[in-house]
Protein backbone atom coordinates (compact mmCIF):
# COMPACT_ATOMS: atom_id res chain seq x y z
CA UNK A 1 0.00 0.00 0.00
CA UNK A 2 2.84 2.38 0.79
CA UNK A 3 4.06 1.85 -2.76
CA UNK A 4 0.73 3.10 -4.10
CA UNK A 5 0.80 6.15 -1.84
CA UNK A 6 4.39 6.82 -2.88
CA UNK A 7 3.35 6.82 -6.58
CA UNK A 8 0.47 9.20 -5.88
CA UNK A 9 2.71 11.55 -3.85
CA UNK A 10 5.26 11.40 -6.67
CA UNK A 11 2.66 12.33 -9.30
CA UNK A 12 0.87 15.08 -7.41
CA UNK A 13 3.78 16.78 -5.62
CA UNK A 14 7.26 15.59 -6.47
CA UNK A 15 6.99 15.23 -10.24
CA UNK A 16 3.84 17.20 -10.89
CA UNK A 17 3.43 17.08 -14.69
CA UNK A 18 2.26 20.69 -15.00
CA UNK A 19 4.42 22.54 -12.49
CA UNK A 20 7.59 20.42 -12.32
CA UNK A 21 7.91 18.41 -15.53
CA UNK A 22 6.17 21.02 -17.73
CA UNK A 23 4.56 18.40 -19.93
CA UNK A 24 1.36 18.53 -21.93
CA UNK A 25 1.51 22.27 -22.44
CA UNK A 26 -0.96 22.37 -25.36
CA UNK A 27 -4.02 21.30 -23.34
CA UNK A 28 -2.72 23.19 -20.30
CA UNK A 29 -2.86 26.47 -22.17
CA UNK A 30 -5.84 25.75 -24.37
CA UNK A 31 -8.56 24.49 -22.05
CA UNK A 32 -7.84 26.38 -18.83
CA UNK A 33 -10.21 29.23 -19.58
CA UNK A 34 -12.23 28.14 -16.52
CA UNK A 35 -11.69 25.94 -13.50
CA UNK A 36 -14.45 23.54 -14.57
CA UNK A 37 -12.77 22.98 -17.94
CA UNK A 38 -9.49 22.34 -16.13
CA UNK A 39 -11.11 19.70 -13.93
CA UNK A 40 -12.82 18.07 -16.92
CA UNK A 41 -9.69 17.91 -19.05
CA UNK A 42 -7.63 16.70 -16.08
CA UNK A 43 -10.00 13.88 -15.20
CA UNK A 44 -10.40 12.83 -18.85
CA UNK A 45 -6.62 12.61 -19.18
CA UNK A 46 -6.44 10.74 -15.85
CA UNK A 47 -8.90 8.12 -17.08
CA UNK A 48 -6.91 7.56 -20.27
CA UNK A 49 -3.63 7.53 -18.36
CA UNK A 50 -4.74 4.92 -15.81
CA UNK A 51 -6.11 2.57 -18.47
CA UNK A 52 -3.19 2.96 -20.86
CA UNK A 53 -0.66 2.48 -18.05
CA UNK A 54 -2.49 -0.67 -16.96
CA UNK A 55 -2.68 -2.23 -20.41
CA UNK A 56 0.86 -1.29 -21.42
CA UNK A 57 2.19 -2.71 -18.16
CA UNK A 58 0.29 -5.95 -18.79
CA UNK A 59 1.68 -6.15 -22.32
CA UNK A 60 5.20 -5.03 -21.46
CA UNK A 61 6.69 -8.49 -21.99
CA UNK A 62 4.69 -9.14 -25.18
CA UNK A 63 5.46 -5.94 -27.10
CA UNK A 64 8.76 -6.21 -29.00
CA UNK A 65 11.17 -3.44 -28.14
CA UNK A 66 11.53 -2.16 -31.70
CA UNK A 67 7.85 -1.44 -32.30
CA UNK A 68 6.99 -0.30 -28.79
CA UNK A 69 6.29 3.33 -29.71
CA UNK A 70 3.70 2.55 -32.41
CA UNK A 71 2.19 -0.08 -30.11
CA UNK A 72 1.87 2.45 -27.26
CA UNK A 73 0.31 5.00 -29.61
CA UNK A 74 -2.31 2.50 -30.77
CA UNK A 75 -3.16 1.56 -27.17
CA UNK A 76 -3.48 5.20 -26.14
CA UNK A 77 -5.52 6.11 -29.23
CA UNK A 78 -7.95 3.26 -28.53
CA UNK A 79 -8.56 4.41 -24.96
CA UNK A 80 -8.92 8.03 -26.08
CA UNK A 81 -11.60 6.93 -28.55
CA UNK A 82 -13.43 4.99 -25.83
CA UNK A 83 -13.32 7.95 -23.44
CA UNK A 84 -14.45 10.31 -26.18
CA UNK A 85 -17.46 8.14 -27.00
CA UNK A 86 -18.36 7.90 -23.29
CA UNK A 87 -18.14 11.68 -22.93
CA UNK A 88 -20.31 12.22 -26.01
CA UNK A 89 -22.92 9.89 -24.54
CA UNK A 90 -22.97 10.93 -20.89
CA UNK A 91 -21.39 14.41 -20.49
CA UNK A 92 -22.05 16.14 -23.85
CA UNK A 93 -21.53 19.60 -22.28
CA UNK A 94 -17.94 18.78 -21.37
CA UNK A 95 -17.39 17.18 -24.77
CA UNK A 96 -18.52 20.39 -26.48
CA UNK A 97 -16.40 22.70 -24.33
CA UNK A 98 -13.21 20.63 -24.71
CA UNK A 99 -13.85 19.93 -28.40
CA UNK A 100 -10.81 19.00 -30.45
CA UNK A 101 -8.56 18.72 -27.40
CA UNK A 102 -10.09 15.37 -26.40
CA UNK A 103 -8.85 13.43 -29.46
CA UNK A 104 -5.57 15.32 -29.09
CA UNK A 105 -4.97 13.58 -25.74
CA UNK A 106 -3.35 10.93 -27.96
CA UNK A 107 -0.35 13.17 -28.59
CA UNK A 108 -0.17 14.45 -25.00
CA UNK A 109 3.44 13.88 -23.95
CA UNK A 110 2.45 12.92 -20.40
CA UNK A 111 0.72 9.73 -21.48
CA UNK A 112 3.41 8.46 -23.86
CA UNK A 113 6.05 9.66 -21.42
CA UNK A 114 4.63 7.59 -18.56
CA UNK A 115 4.15 4.58 -20.82
CA UNK A 116 7.77 4.77 -21.90
CA UNK A 117 9.38 5.64 -18.59
CA UNK A 118 7.21 3.77 -16.09
CA UNK A 119 4.50 1.39 -17.32
CA UNK A 120 6.75 -0.46 -19.74
CA UNK A 121 9.15 -1.33 -16.90
CA UNK A 122 7.08 -1.96 -13.78
CA UNK A 123 4.28 -4.40 -12.80
CA UNK A 124 0.60 -3.65 -13.24
CA UNK A 125 -0.30 -2.50 -9.72
CA UNK A 126 2.29 0.29 -9.30
CA UNK A 127 1.70 1.34 -12.92
CA UNK A 128 -2.00 1.89 -12.23
CA UNK A 129 -1.16 4.04 -9.22
CA UNK A 130 1.46 5.89 -11.23
CA UNK A 131 -1.35 6.74 -13.66
CA UNK A 132 -3.60 7.85 -10.78
CA UNK A 133 -0.85 10.03 -9.31
CA UNK A 134 0.24 11.66 -12.56
CA UNK A 135 -3.37 12.16 -13.64
CA UNK A 136 -4.31 13.79 -10.34
CA UNK A 137 -1.20 15.96 -10.52
CA UNK A 138 -2.22 17.10 -14.00
CA UNK A 139 -5.80 17.71 -12.81
CA UNK A 140 -4.58 19.80 -9.87
CA UNK A 141 -2.31 21.82 -12.18
CA UNK A 142 -5.03 22.50 -14.75
CA UNK A 143 -7.62 23.32 -12.09
CA UNK A 144 -5.35 25.83 -10.34
CA UNK A 145 -4.38 27.55 -13.60
CA UNK A 146 -8.02 27.52 -14.72
CA UNK A 147 -9.19 28.94 -11.37
CA UNK A 148 -6.59 31.71 -11.53
CA UNK A 149 -7.53 32.69 -15.09
CA UNK A 150 -11.26 32.51 -14.38
CA UNK A 151 -10.92 34.60 -11.23
CA UNK A 152 -8.93 37.35 -12.96
CA UNK A 153 -10.61 37.16 -16.34
CA UNK A 154 -14.26 36.76 -15.39
CA UNK A 155 -14.41 37.30 -11.63
CA UNK A 156 -15.93 33.89 -11.02
CA UNK A 157 -14.76 30.58 -9.52
CA UNK A 158 -16.25 27.33 -10.81
CA UNK A 159 -18.97 29.46 -12.41
CA UNK A 160 -20.00 31.22 -9.16
CA UNK A 161 -19.48 34.93 -8.86
CA UNK A 162 -17.01 35.52 -6.04
CA UNK A 163 -15.52 38.93 -6.69
CA UNK A 164 -17.26 42.11 -5.40
CA UNK A 165 -19.55 43.85 -7.88
CA UNK A 166 -17.13 46.72 -8.32
CA UNK A 167 -14.49 44.31 -9.70
CA UNK A 168 -13.78 44.93 -13.36
CA UNK A 169 -12.53 41.62 -14.88
CA UNK A 170 -9.40 41.62 -17.08
CA UNK A 171 -11.00 39.72 -19.91
CA UNK A 172 -7.57 39.25 -21.56
CA UNK A 173 -6.93 36.44 -19.08
CA UNK A 174 -9.65 34.20 -20.44
CA UNK A 175 -8.53 34.90 -24.02
CA UNK A 176 -5.59 33.22 -25.73
CA UNK A 177 -2.83 35.71 -24.73
CA UNK A 178 -3.77 35.35 -21.05
CA UNK A 179 -2.76 31.70 -21.13
CA UNK A 180 0.77 32.64 -22.19
CA UNK A 181 1.00 35.39 -19.57
CA UNK A 182 -0.15 33.13 -16.74
CA UNK A 183 2.29 30.38 -17.67
CA UNK A 184 5.08 32.94 -18.03
CA UNK A 185 4.39 34.30 -14.54
CA UNK A 186 4.37 30.77 -13.20
CA UNK A 187 7.75 29.89 -14.69
CA UNK A 188 9.20 33.24 -13.62
CA UNK A 189 8.03 32.54 -10.08
CA UNK A 190 9.69 29.15 -10.19
CA UNK A 191 12.90 30.75 -11.41
CA UNK A 192 12.72 33.36 -8.67
CA UNK A 193 12.16 30.85 -5.89
CA UNK A 194 14.64 28.43 -7.48
CA UNK A 195 12.07 25.65 -7.37
CA UNK A 196 12.82 22.38 -9.08
CA UNK A 197 11.27 22.50 -12.53
CA UNK A 198 12.00 21.51 -16.11
CA UNK A 199 12.52 25.14 -17.11
CA UNK A 200 15.15 26.09 -14.56
CA UNK A 201 17.47 23.10 -14.37
CA UNK A 202 21.00 24.33 -13.68
CA UNK A 203 23.29 24.81 -16.67
CA UNK A 204 25.62 22.00 -15.58
CA UNK A 205 22.92 19.46 -16.24
CA UNK A 206 22.22 20.49 -19.80
CA UNK A 207 20.31 17.50 -21.11
CA UNK A 208 16.62 17.88 -20.34
CA UNK A 209 16.46 14.29 -19.14
CA UNK A 210 19.69 14.60 -17.17
CA UNK A 211 21.30 12.01 -19.41
CA UNK A 212 19.27 9.35 -17.66
CA UNK A 213 16.94 7.49 -19.98
CA UNK A 214 14.67 6.31 -17.19
CA UNK A 215 13.84 9.89 -16.32
CA UNK A 216 13.21 10.89 -19.95
CA UNK A 217 9.70 12.19 -20.27
CA UNK A 218 9.26 12.01 -24.02
CA UNK A 219 9.29 15.69 -24.83
CA UNK A 220 12.89 16.33 -23.89
CA UNK A 221 14.13 15.40 -27.34
CA UNK A 222 13.80 18.79 -29.07
CA UNK A 223 16.15 20.60 -26.77
CA UNK A 224 18.42 17.60 -26.40
CA UNK A 225 18.76 17.28 -30.13
CA UNK A 226 19.99 20.85 -30.54
CA UNK A 227 22.40 20.43 -27.67
CA UNK A 228 23.79 17.15 -28.94
CA UNK A 229 24.30 18.64 -32.38
CA UNK A 230 26.30 21.52 -30.94
CA UNK A 231 28.34 19.13 -28.80
CA UNK A 232 29.02 16.98 -31.86
CA UNK A 233 30.16 20.02 -33.82
CA UNK A 234 32.46 21.05 -31.02
CA UNK A 235 34.06 17.63 -30.66
CA UNK A 236 34.45 17.43 -34.43
CA UNK A 237 36.21 20.79 -34.40
CA UNK A 238 38.44 19.69 -31.54
CA UNK A 239 39.29 16.45 -33.29
CA UNK A 240 40.12 18.30 -36.48
CA UNK A 241 42.33 20.69 -34.55
CA UNK A 242 44.07 17.82 -32.78
CA UNK A 243 44.62 16.02 -36.09
CA UNK A 244 46.06 19.15 -37.62
CA UNK A 245 48.40 19.65 -34.67
CA UNK A 246 49.49 16.00 -34.83
CA UNK A 247 50.13 16.26 -38.55
CA UNK A 248 52.21 19.41 -38.03
CA UNK A 249 54.14 17.72 -35.27
CA UNK A 250 54.83 14.69 -37.46
CA UNK A 251 55.91 16.96 -40.28
CA UNK A 252 58.25 18.88 -37.99
CA UNK A 253 59.70 15.63 -36.62
CA UNK A 254 60.22 14.35 -40.14
CA UNK A 255 61.97 17.55 -41.15
CA UNK A 256 64.18 17.32 -38.06
CA UNK A 257 65.21 13.76 -38.79
CA UNK A 258 65.84 14.67 -42.40
CA UNK A 259 67.97 17.60 -41.32
CA UNK A 260 69.87 15.34 -38.89
CA UNK A 261 70.47 12.75 -41.59
CA UNK A 262 71.66 15.40 -43.95
CA UNK A 263 73.99 16.73 -41.25
CA UNK A 264 75.31 13.21 -40.60
CA UNK A 265 75.92 12.72 -44.27
CA UNK A 266 77.80 15.96 -44.60
CA UNK A 267 79.85 15.05 -41.51
CA UNK A 268 80.74 11.67 -43.03
CA UNK A 269 81.73 13.26 -46.25
CA UNK B 1 -12.65 30.37 -55.02
CA UNK B 2 -13.47 33.21 -52.68
CA UNK B 3 -14.50 30.74 -49.99
CA UNK B 4 -11.20 28.86 -50.28
CA UNK B 5 -9.29 32.13 -49.92
CA UNK B 6 -11.29 32.91 -46.80
CA UNK B 7 -10.50 29.45 -45.38
CA UNK B 8 -6.80 30.04 -46.08
CA UNK B 9 -6.68 33.46 -44.42
CA UNK B 10 -8.78 32.32 -41.47
CA UNK B 11 -6.51 29.33 -40.85
CA UNK B 12 -3.23 31.22 -41.32
CA UNK B 13 -3.90 34.48 -39.51
CA UNK B 14 -7.20 34.78 -37.69
CA UNK B 15 -7.23 31.40 -35.97
CA UNK B 16 -3.47 31.02 -35.90
CA UNK B 17 -2.66 27.46 -34.99
CA UNK B 18 -0.07 28.30 -32.34
CA UNK B 19 -1.11 31.66 -31.01
CA UNK B 20 -4.83 31.22 -30.69
CA UNK B 21 -5.37 27.45 -30.69
CA UNK B 22 -2.22 26.33 -28.84
CA UNK B 23 -1.42 23.43 -31.19
CA UNK B 24 2.21 22.66 -31.92
CA UNK B 25 3.48 24.57 -28.93
CA UNK B 26 6.41 22.24 -28.22
CA UNK B 27 8.28 22.93 -31.48
CA UNK B 28 7.17 26.57 -31.33
CA UNK B 29 8.96 27.00 -28.00
CA UNK B 30 11.68 24.40 -28.56
CA UNK B 31 12.98 25.05 -32.08
CA UNK B 32 12.68 28.83 -32.26
CA UNK B 33 16.15 29.90 -31.14
CA UNK B 34 17.47 30.70 -34.62
CA UNK B 35 15.62 31.98 -37.68
CA UNK B 36 17.24 29.40 -39.95
CA UNK B 37 16.20 26.39 -37.87
CA UNK B 38 12.76 27.90 -37.32
CA UNK B 39 12.29 28.32 -41.06
CA UNK B 40 13.44 24.74 -41.61
CA UNK B 41 10.94 23.45 -39.09
CA UNK B 42 8.21 25.59 -40.64
CA UNK B 43 9.02 24.22 -44.10
CA UNK B 44 8.89 20.65 -42.87
CA UNK B 45 5.57 21.30 -41.15
CA UNK B 46 4.03 22.81 -44.31
CA UNK B 47 5.13 19.74 -46.25
CA UNK B 48 3.83 17.17 -43.75
CA UNK B 49 0.54 18.91 -42.91
CA UNK B 50 -0.35 19.38 -46.58
CA UNK B 51 0.26 15.72 -47.44
CA UNK B 52 -1.30 14.47 -44.19
CA UNK B 53 -4.48 16.50 -44.51
CA UNK B 54 -4.95 15.33 -48.11
CA UNK B 55 -4.32 11.69 -47.20
CA UNK B 56 -6.50 11.70 -44.08
CA UNK B 57 -9.35 13.34 -45.98
CA UNK B 58 -9.16 10.69 -48.74
CA UNK B 59 -8.98 7.79 -46.31
CA UNK B 60 -11.85 9.14 -44.26
CA UNK B 61 -14.14 9.67 -47.25
CA UNK B 62 -13.26 6.51 -49.15
CA UNK B 63 -12.60 3.98 -46.39
CA UNK B 64 -13.99 4.97 -42.99
CA UNK B 65 -17.33 6.42 -44.13
CA UNK B 66 -18.35 3.52 -46.45
CA UNK B 67 -17.34 0.96 -43.80
CA UNK B 68 -19.21 2.90 -41.10
CA UNK B 69 -16.06 3.18 -39.01
CA UNK B 70 -16.12 6.95 -38.48
CA UNK B 71 -15.50 6.57 -34.75
CA UNK B 72 -12.09 5.02 -35.51
CA UNK B 73 -10.81 8.31 -36.96
CA UNK B 74 -8.39 9.19 -34.14
CA UNK B 75 -6.64 5.81 -34.23
CA UNK B 76 -6.49 5.65 -38.03
CA UNK B 77 -5.22 9.22 -38.37
CA UNK B 78 -2.41 8.91 -35.84
CA UNK B 79 -1.17 5.71 -37.47
CA UNK B 80 -1.42 7.31 -40.91
CA UNK B 81 0.55 10.35 -39.78
CA UNK B 82 3.28 8.33 -38.08
CA UNK B 83 3.64 6.09 -41.14
CA UNK B 84 3.53 9.07 -43.48
CA UNK B 85 6.33 10.88 -41.70
CA UNK B 86 8.50 7.76 -41.91
CA UNK B 87 7.69 7.34 -45.60
CA UNK B 88 8.39 10.98 -46.42
CA UNK B 89 11.72 10.70 -44.65
CA UNK B 90 12.75 7.59 -46.61
CA UNK B 91 11.46 9.04 -49.88
CA UNK B 92 13.33 12.32 -49.47
CA UNK B 93 16.51 10.53 -48.46
CA UNK B 94 16.44 8.53 -51.67
CA UNK B 95 15.13 10.98 -54.23
CA UNK B 96 15.83 14.46 -52.97
CA UNK B 97 18.92 14.55 -50.76
CA UNK B 98 19.01 18.36 -50.89
CA UNK B 99 15.56 18.69 -49.39
CA UNK B 100 16.33 15.84 -46.99
CA UNK B 101 19.37 17.65 -45.68
CA UNK B 102 17.33 20.81 -45.22
CA UNK B 103 14.34 19.20 -43.47
CA UNK B 104 15.74 15.88 -42.32
CA UNK B 105 16.31 16.49 -38.63
CA UNK B 106 12.90 18.10 -38.18
CA UNK B 107 10.85 15.33 -39.77
CA UNK B 108 10.86 12.80 -36.90
CA UNK B 109 9.91 15.55 -34.47
CA UNK B 110 6.76 16.27 -36.43
CA UNK B 111 4.97 13.02 -35.55
CA UNK B 112 4.46 14.40 -32.08
CA UNK B 113 3.36 17.80 -33.35
CA UNK B 114 -0.28 17.97 -32.35
CA UNK B 115 -1.03 20.47 -35.13
CA UNK B 116 -0.88 17.68 -37.74
CA UNK B 117 -3.42 15.48 -35.97
CA UNK B 118 -5.39 18.58 -35.01
CA UNK B 119 -5.84 19.64 -38.64
CA UNK B 120 -6.91 16.15 -39.72
CA UNK B 121 -9.52 15.88 -36.94
CA UNK B 122 -10.69 19.46 -37.50
CA UNK B 123 -11.33 18.71 -41.17
CA UNK B 124 -13.47 15.73 -40.23
CA UNK B 125 -15.40 17.55 -37.53
CA UNK B 126 -16.11 20.48 -39.82
CA UNK B 127 -17.09 18.13 -42.66
CA UNK B 128 -14.60 19.70 -45.09
CA UNK B 129 -14.32 18.21 -48.58
CA UNK B 130 -11.00 17.19 -50.14
CA UNK B 131 -10.05 20.57 -51.62
CA UNK B 132 -11.13 22.52 -48.55
CA UNK B 133 -9.20 20.10 -46.34
CA UNK B 134 -5.98 20.63 -48.27
CA UNK B 135 -6.41 24.40 -48.33
CA UNK B 136 -7.16 24.42 -44.60
CA UNK B 137 -4.04 22.31 -44.01
CA UNK B 138 -1.84 24.65 -46.05
CA UNK B 139 -3.29 27.69 -44.29
CA UNK B 140 -2.68 26.22 -40.86
CA UNK B 141 0.89 25.27 -41.73
CA UNK B 142 1.62 28.71 -43.17
CA UNK B 143 0.29 30.18 -39.94
CA UNK B 144 2.72 27.99 -38.02
CA UNK B 145 5.62 29.09 -40.24
CA UNK B 146 4.76 32.77 -39.78
CA UNK B 147 4.48 32.42 -36.01
CA UNK B 148 7.67 30.41 -35.50
CA UNK B 149 9.80 32.62 -37.77
CA UNK B 150 8.62 35.83 -36.10
CA UNK B 151 9.24 34.20 -32.73
CA UNK B 152 12.78 33.20 -33.74
CA UNK B 153 13.48 36.72 -34.97
CA UNK B 154 12.33 38.21 -31.68
CA UNK B 155 14.33 35.65 -29.70
CA UNK B 156 17.52 36.44 -31.62
CA UNK B 157 17.02 40.08 -30.61
CA UNK B 158 16.21 39.28 -26.98
CA UNK B 159 19.29 37.06 -26.64
CA UNK B 160 21.74 39.83 -25.78
CA UNK B 161 19.37 42.05 -23.85
CA UNK B 162 19.51 42.62 -20.17
CA UNK B 163 16.49 40.77 -18.81
CA UNK B 164 15.50 40.53 -15.16
CA UNK B 165 17.03 37.37 -13.79
CA UNK B 166 13.77 35.60 -12.97
CA UNK B 167 12.44 36.20 -16.47
CA UNK B 168 15.42 34.81 -18.35
CA UNK B 169 14.74 31.70 -20.39
CA UNK B 170 11.22 30.48 -20.88
CA UNK B 171 9.27 33.21 -19.03
CA UNK B 172 10.34 35.96 -21.44
CA UNK B 173 9.66 33.65 -24.40
CA UNK B 174 6.14 33.02 -23.11
CA UNK B 175 5.56 36.76 -22.62
CA UNK B 176 6.69 37.31 -26.21
CA UNK B 177 4.26 34.64 -27.34
CA UNK B 178 1.48 36.35 -25.38
CA UNK B 179 2.21 39.72 -27.01
CA UNK B 180 2.31 38.09 -30.44
CA UNK B 181 -1.00 36.46 -29.63
CA UNK B 182 -2.50 39.87 -28.83
CA UNK B 183 -1.16 41.20 -32.13
CA UNK B 184 -2.70 38.30 -34.01
CA UNK B 185 -6.06 38.98 -32.36
CA UNK B 186 -6.09 42.10 -34.49
CA UNK B 187 -6.50 39.94 -37.58
CA UNK B 188 -10.00 39.04 -36.39
CA UNK B 189 -11.21 42.15 -38.19
CA UNK B 190 -10.05 40.74 -41.54
CA UNK B 191 -13.03 38.44 -41.97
Amino acid sequence: MSKALERIYNGVIKENPTFVLMLGMCPTLAVTTSAINGVGMGLTTTAVLIMSNMLISMLRKVIPDKVRMPAFIVVVASFVTIVQLLLQAYIPVLNDSLGIYIPLIVVNCIILGRAESYASKYPVFPSIFDGVGMGLGFTVGLTLIGLFRELLGAGTAFGFSVMPDSYEPFSIFVLAPGAFFVLSMLTALQNKLKLKSATNTPQAEKLACGGNCSSCSGSACHSNHELLESVKEETAKKEAAAKKAAAEKALAAKKETQAKEAANQTEKE
Amino acid sequence: MKELLLVLIAAALVNNVVLSRFLGLCPFLGVSKKISTAAGMGGAVIFVITVASALCSVIYDLVLVPLDLKYMNTIVFIILIAALVQLIEMFLKKFSPGLYNALGVYLPLITTNCAVLGVAIDNVQKGNGFVTSVVYGVGTAVGFLIAIVIMAGVRERIENNNITKSFQGSPIVLITAGLMSIAFMGFAGLL
